[in-house]
């Protein structure tokens, strides 16, 4: 009967399982609750496989930028709505299309194509004086630190079709 | 007939030490405005927690009417400012109290700051109150968005894309908070909702206790 050695006690034991049974339960139990609340994060990003055709055909395209204007489904989780986005598109030199997000870089305006009498053949936004060349880029000293984003594009059938703004990568 | 309820209760669980241990101990001379007029600026804690017990008070009641739900959420705050009896003045004390409450978490912080109250042995309290800074920006910032009119909808816009440039982790923080990658829209208010009314003030109650046992602890610091 008599052990000398007892390395764990009875009281000892008993705390270590509660615990230990307590702590799993417990754990457990907030699995599924965090689990929903980061659904977003892990969400892999919709599958944005849709452009939507923006009614211009391609022979309508000029070498001058052009405001276009058409509505998407927004799917909000469960509201769903339409809602209206813009694009500025033109060709660009090489006969190449261009469709330019007129989201201004530096804090989120809607610049547009001469929007100032002071400078033709660039960009302008008319909250703090930021402008962009006609590919979008940025003019150094003012205020914006990137380039416009840039509209996926596809012809189909002569018609312009349009995906999502992409930031452009750093050059 | 009070006392004799309060006899009854206190003869079965015995009450009084209980109360006493909360309620009943000296004010030190120097934390007296009574005495020295200048000890005024050791009331700012407590004003601190009277104004964040205004917005607790206040907060409960506007959830009678306010919906976290962007058809309605703006209608409803209309409703309740402009056709519930007292609404205007209830919103108003949560409104102008969340600003209230900065100020005076701003003047207590420079009080214990100046006065070096933050000095061993009280570190820790400095640590919790930073803390407890942060939970009641986030009050305010979630709180902000709820009215879902033009300004609340932009200053969120602002305050995501700012949580979006914390290194590494921005977009997902981003995501996290709003619910959704790219819309500020309905799960994001869901959300700020659920966090101004149920998880901020769940982490402030458990804050604010730590604060205040570790304030009976320690008791307050001695003159300057
Ligand atoms: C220190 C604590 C708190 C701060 C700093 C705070 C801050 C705010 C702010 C800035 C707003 C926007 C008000 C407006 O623009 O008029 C707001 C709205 C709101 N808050 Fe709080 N809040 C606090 C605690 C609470 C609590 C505890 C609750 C509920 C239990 C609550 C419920 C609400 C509701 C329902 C609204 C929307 C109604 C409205 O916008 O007037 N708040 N809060
Ligand atoms: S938002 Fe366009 S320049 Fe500031």
């Amino acid at each position: 009967m008599s052990e000398d050695k007892r390395p764990v006690s009875r009281r000892q034991f008993l705390n270590y399982t509660l615990t230990g049974v307590g702590g799993f339960m417990a754990a457990g139990l907030m699995v599924s609750p965090l689990r929903m609340a980061i659904d977003p994060v892990l969400q892999k990003e919709a599958a944005d496989g849709d452009l939507t055709n923006v009614q211009l055909a391609e022979g309508d395209i000029t070498n001058e930028p052009q405001r276009i204007d058409w509505e998407i489904d927004q799917v909000d989780g469960w509201y769903e709505s339409k809602v209206s986005k813009t694009a500025w598109v033109y060709k660009d030199d090489n006969g190449d299309i261009v469709a330019l997000s007129p989201i201004c870089k530096h804090l989120g305006c809607v610049v547009s194509w001469e929007g100032s009498e002071d400078y033709p053949d660039q960009f302008y936004c008319p909250c703090h004086d930021g402008r962009y060349y006609k590919d979008g880029m940025n003019v150094p000293g003012t205020p914006p630190t990137a380039g416009l984003d840039i509209y996926e594009h596809k012809i189909k059938n002569g018609m312009l079709f349009l995906g999502k703004a992409q930031p452009r990568e750093e050059a | 007939m009070l006392q004799k309820i309060y006899d009854w209760i206190d003869e079965r669980v015995d009450i009084t030490p209980l109360w006493r241990d909360i309620a009943d101990h000296e004010v030190p001379e120097h934390v007296n405005p009574a005495h020295h007029f200048s000890a005024f600026v050791y009331c700012f804690g407590g004003l601190t927690f009277f104004v964040v017990v205004i917005q607790i008070l206040s907060g409960m009641f506007l959830t009678m009417y306010y919906v976290p739900d962007i058809e309605n959420a703006w209608r409803s705050v209309y409703y309740l400012q402009t056709e519930v009896a007292h609404g205007q003045i209830v919103r108003g004390m949560h409104h102008w109290g969340a600003s209230v409450v900065v100020v005076m978490l701003l003047l207590h912080t420079m009080r214990v700051f100046f006065q070096g109250a933050y000095k061993k042995p009280r570190e820790l309290n400095w640590m919790v109150g930073v803390l407890l800074f942060f939970i009641i920006l986030g009050l305010g910032f979630t709180g902000y968005l709820l009215p879902w009119d033009n300004k609340a909808y932009f200053a969120t816009e602002v305050g995501l894309n700012i949580a979006q440039d914390v290194p590494i982790i921005g977009d997902e923080l981003k995501t996290l908070l709003s619910g959704d990658e790219e819309i500020v829209g309905a799960q994001t208010l869901a959300r700020f909702f659920a966090i101004h009314v149920f998880f901020l003030p769940a982490a402030l109650f458990a804050l604010l206790g730590v604060h205040f046992i570790l304030i009976r602890k320690q008791g307050i610091s001695g003159p300057l």
